[in-house]
């Protein structure tokens, strides 16, 4: 009896060491282990029983806490990494922004873990979204915060899309100036897919403030293509005295192309200009502040969020 | 703001025909005086070799010439013996001994090792094309590779041949007049070689009739100049450990003296030196120290078995001094500084080593605890200038930190540092050159914005000197701030070790630009803004210009006076590598290569 007893105590100061040393793995085994030996306390007569009961009830308790913390734990990093590296796009919930809502049960690209992996680590080549640095465990840790967004409520968007059709091609005019599918113009961006690109929240406040986020940098130059599609404002003055604006095609050290709003695209070297300025932050696209009422908003952004390249 | 390229530069080209004018005249002049030194100073034996290795009619006539000794003299076994020696001593004469690199700034018709000269200079003193007819410059040839991957190789030319590694492990020799290759050598990659940031080679050495270049997989190979047949391959390090090697290695005396890379992958760095005849390592200089050594007491624990300090590009040499100048790169890991607390020599330092015996004369410490990687490995250049009414022999460097630095070469003193592109993290140096660190500007897990950003102020890119100039030109990135973070990062023998990285920040507008610097001080001359980020040296010459490539594919020529631009090709894809200089039959050639091509220009 007094060997049971002294056995049972020094399992339990055993069992807490390790578990107080060890990794997750190594916790959920001895805790496997300890409750063998509570099945074996059973045994017992009913005064150690008791105490054993209490005992080991209690470091169970103690153990299932410690799990879920440390469960908690292991997507604690992820959060702080995505808070980090992945929120300023994405939005601090993942709610989307200029990047797309990550809060989906089911992602677009990145269907399952390895995919979501390989997509964080390389990028999405063609778009804004640059390859991570990071080492691969923060990588999965990112990953694995990604996917719990998705377990939240999806975004709601109380707009009805088949009215927001109507709307954008009637009142807001707006395949004027963008495109769909191959149809309407191409001096601001296509639409074809934007649902995947941005959030609902953008939207909205792209069409009531269009230059509230118009992308400023060329840091991303592209070696073969040039700079990334970003729409910026140029107005230039050509030696022979011709005034001429559009969004920027493509740029180099020598050379300028640019698209006017008629669709004419224009080419230069930049010796043949006399002036070139480039109008960082603004945007040719009128506010639809006016021209929507609140209810015509949320269709037309039920509309643009329906858009997502499928047939 | 300012757009990169501004227009303003242009237009003022044609405001001054008479200063053109006069300069053309003073380059037609020199250029006039420069074909009569050349004649002068090749030999005539070597210049007989030369006319029948590069022309087919000179060749045809000294076959004739010969046959017909043979007929004539065919019953004088004297003068038929002295032909056959004339036969065999031919090939003998087109080597590159030793005295010829040390030289090399006398024969300005070849291009003898990595930076053109053993100063680092990349300077060619060729002057037939200058600032007045730069505008006439038209492609000769172009070669393709066969390979994937882009080019960035500094090719080496002597005697009307063009010898240039492609990507990672084939080397070419190229008839420079028609661009055909006379031979190739290839060899296999192990499928199993890490890369952080491609698999590029950068060119290699010649030492008497033999082509060295490192591989890759850390292997130093040696090559018969004529043929291209492997004499021997030597293993540098063990590649499965992240050790690899992408610079031109530079022959000295009877010694390859190479570098390795792998700063990215926890190594342990060193610069090797190889008998030139055997492959036999004379000797190495480790570039972090191990227990005992003097510099271990500034790596923590045993931090120093991981601590990098790679040698990934290519040194220069003083003959006068016997010392060899190589740049050392980032401890490692490279954004992440907890576990190697201390200055962590010898990285980001410039070594000064004995020659003959790797043994170490001084160092000088860029960034001590470096955790921006900002290697030192930048080219040194070699000059002699007075400072402070004081006759010294100095080296510089343009370093990735974004200062431009000055130091004595016979002492390592530190005589004084600029910045050359905008710097957020150092407050100036000490009397001792010791950066003084401004607060927070360290990574952090969640990230600080800090200029100069990864790419550096400038980087493995060659500067250039120009001693007619008494300028120093460098491709540097101005306005570059980028997001520093740190992360935990397990060292695994072989996985990338970096704790970090750096992004983008959304707005902040970085550029390449072309920068002229007063050499003795740092102070900025001129520049030229280019558009995109750019990986490509420069080159200056005696025709007062200077001349870089670009990411867009342009091939430009600049004013090496005041930096206008004078000539530009779309080579339609990415340069990233430096030009090169060289005669062929008398005419000035520039060289470069852009995407997967080698191409070579000269005048109408």
């Amino acid at each position: 009896m007094r060997l049971k007893k002294v056995l049972l105590f020094s399992l339990f100061f055993i069992w807490i060491t390790i578990f107080l040393t060890s990794s997750t793995d190594a916790r959920q085994s001895t805790m496997l282990l300890l409750a063998m030996s509570h099945a074996f306390g059973i045994t017992m007569n009913a005064r150690l029983r008791l105490v054993s009961r209490c005992l080991l009830s209690t470091s169970l308790l103690l153990g299932a806490l410690w799990l879920l913390r440390a469960q908690q734990n292991e997507l604690a990093p992820g959060e702080r990494l995505f808070q980090a590296h992945c929120a300023a796009c994405h939005g601090p919930q993942g709610e989307g922004g200029r990047g797309p809502t990550l809060a989906l049960a089911n992602l677009n690209r990145g269907t399952t873990e390895p995919l979501l992996i390989n997509l964080i680590k390389g990028g999405i080549p063609g778009t804004e979204m640059p390859g991570s640095q990071l080492a691969s465990e923060e990588i999965q840790a990112i990953a694995a915060y990604v996917r719990k967004l998705g377990q939240a409520l999806p975004e709601t968007v109380s707009g009805d899309a088949t009215r927001g059709k109507q709307l954008y091609f009637t009142k807001g005019n707006c395949q004027h100036c963008h495109a769909l599918k191959g149809q309407g113009s191409g001096f601001g961006p296509d639409l074809t897919e934007i649902g995947l690109k941005r959030g609902a929240a953008h939207l909205r406040t792209s069409l009531l403030a269009p230059e509230a986020d118009v992308p400023k940098s060329f840091a991303l130059y592209r070696p073969g293509t040039g700079v990334t599609e970003n729409f910026l404002q140029v107005r230039v003055l050509t030696i022979d005295g011709r005034r001429i604006k559009g969004v920027r095609l493509n740029e180099d050290t020598f050379t300028i192309q640019l698209r006017e709003a008629s669709g004419g695209v224009h080419s230069f070297f930049k010796s043949e200009l006399s002036e070139l300025h480039k109008d960082w932050g603004k945007s040719p696209m009128p506010s639809y502040r006016a021209v929507f009422s609140k209810a015509e908003l949320d269709d037309v952004v039920a509309f643009l969020l329906s858009l997502r390249g499928e047939k | 703001m300012k757009t990169p390229g501004e227009i303003t530069q242009h237009t003022e080209i044609t405001k001054q025909p008479e200063i053109y004018r006069k300069r053309e005249r003073l380059y037609r002049k020199e250029a006039k005086r420069q074909r009569g030194k050349e004649l002068e100073r090749i030999n005539l034996p070597c210049h007989f070799a030369h006319s029948i290795l590069c022309d087919e009619k000179a060749a045809v006539a000294a076959v004739c010439c010969l046959a017909h000794s043979f007929r004539l003299f065919r019953h004088f076994r004297v003068f038929r013996n002295l032909a056959f020696i004339a036969l065999l001593a031919l090939p003998v004469l087109a080597q590159v001994p030793y005295q010829r690199i040390l030289n090399a700034d006398q024969e300005p018709g070849n291009w003898l090792t990595y930076s053109g000269n053993y100063q680092g200079h990349r300077y060619s003193p060729l002057a037939q094309i200058n600032t007045t007819n730069v505008a006439k410059l038209k492609p000769t040839w172009v070669y393709q590779v066969r390979d994937p991957g882009k080019v960035e190789t500094t090719p080496i030319v002597v005697d009307g041949v063009l010898y240039i590694t492609e990507k990672p492990h084939v080397v070419t020799a190229l008839d420079a007049r028609t661009g055909r290759p006379l031979w190739t050598y290839r060899r296999t990659t192990p499928p199993d070689v890490r890369a952080c940031c491609g698999t590029p080679n950068r060119g290699l050495a010649i030492l008497d009739d033999t082509l060295y270049f490192n591989t890759f997989d850390a292997k130093l190979v040696a090559l018969d100049l004529h043929t291209g047949k492997l004499r021997w391959e030597t293993t540098v390090a063990d590649y499965k450990l992240g050790y690899s090697m992408t610079a031109a290695p530079l022959a000295v005396k009877d010694k390859i003296i190479v570098g390795i890379a792998g700063g990215e992958f926890g190594i342990r760095g060193f610069l090797d030196a190889y008998d030139a005849k055997t492959g036999k390592r004379a000797w190495r200089f480790w570039t972090v120290p191990e227990p005992g050594e003097p510099g271990n007491e500034t790596w923590a624990g045993d931090s120093w078995k991981t601590g990098a300090a790679p040698t990934w590009v290519t040194g220069v040499y003083d003959p006068d001094l016997n010392l060899v100048y190589w740049g050392t790169g980032n401890p490692g890991p490279d954004w992440n500084g907890d576990e190697r607390a201390g200055d962590n020599l010898y990285s980001d330092c410039l070594l000064a080593l004995d020659a003959d015996t790797g043994k170490l004369k001084w160092y000088f410490q860029f960034t001590p605890h470096d955790v921006c990687d900002w290697d030192a490995t930048e080219t040194p250049v070699l000059f002699d200038a007075a400072i402070n009414g004081r006759n010294r022999k100095l080296v510089v460097m343009a370093n990735r930190n974004g200062f431009y630095y000055v130091l004595d070469r016979a002492t390592g003193e530190y005589l004084s540092a600029e910045p050359f592109v905008k710097q957020t993290w150092a407050k100036g140096m000490d009397a001792k050159g010791r950066p003084i660190r401004l607060p927070n500007t360290s990574p952090t897990p969640e990230g600080t914005l800090i200029y100069p950003g990864l790419d550096g102020g400038t980087n493995w890119q060659s500067p250039s000197y120009s001693p007619l100039q008494k300028l120093f030109y460098v491709l540097a990135r101005d306005n570059n701030g980028q997001i520093y973070f740190k992360a935990k990062t397990p060292y695994k023998p072989g996985d990338p070790f970096m704790g970090g990285g750096a992004r983008d920040l959304p707005g902040v507008e970085s550029y390449a630009v072309v920068k002229a610097l007063e050499p003795t001080t740092g102070k900025q001359k001129w520049e030229f803004k280019l558009y995109a980020p750019v990986f490509s040296g420069v080159m200056s010459t005696a025709g007062g210009l200077v001349f870089g490539g670009s990411t867009e594919g342009y091939f430009y020529a600049l004013d090496a006076a005041t930096g206008k631009p004078l000539w530009h090709f779309m080579a339609g894809a990415q340069i990233v590598t430096n030009p090169v200089s060289y005669l062929v039959n008398g005419k000035q050639h520039v060289a470069i290569t852009a995407g997967l091509s080698l191409f070579v220009f000269a005048l109408d």
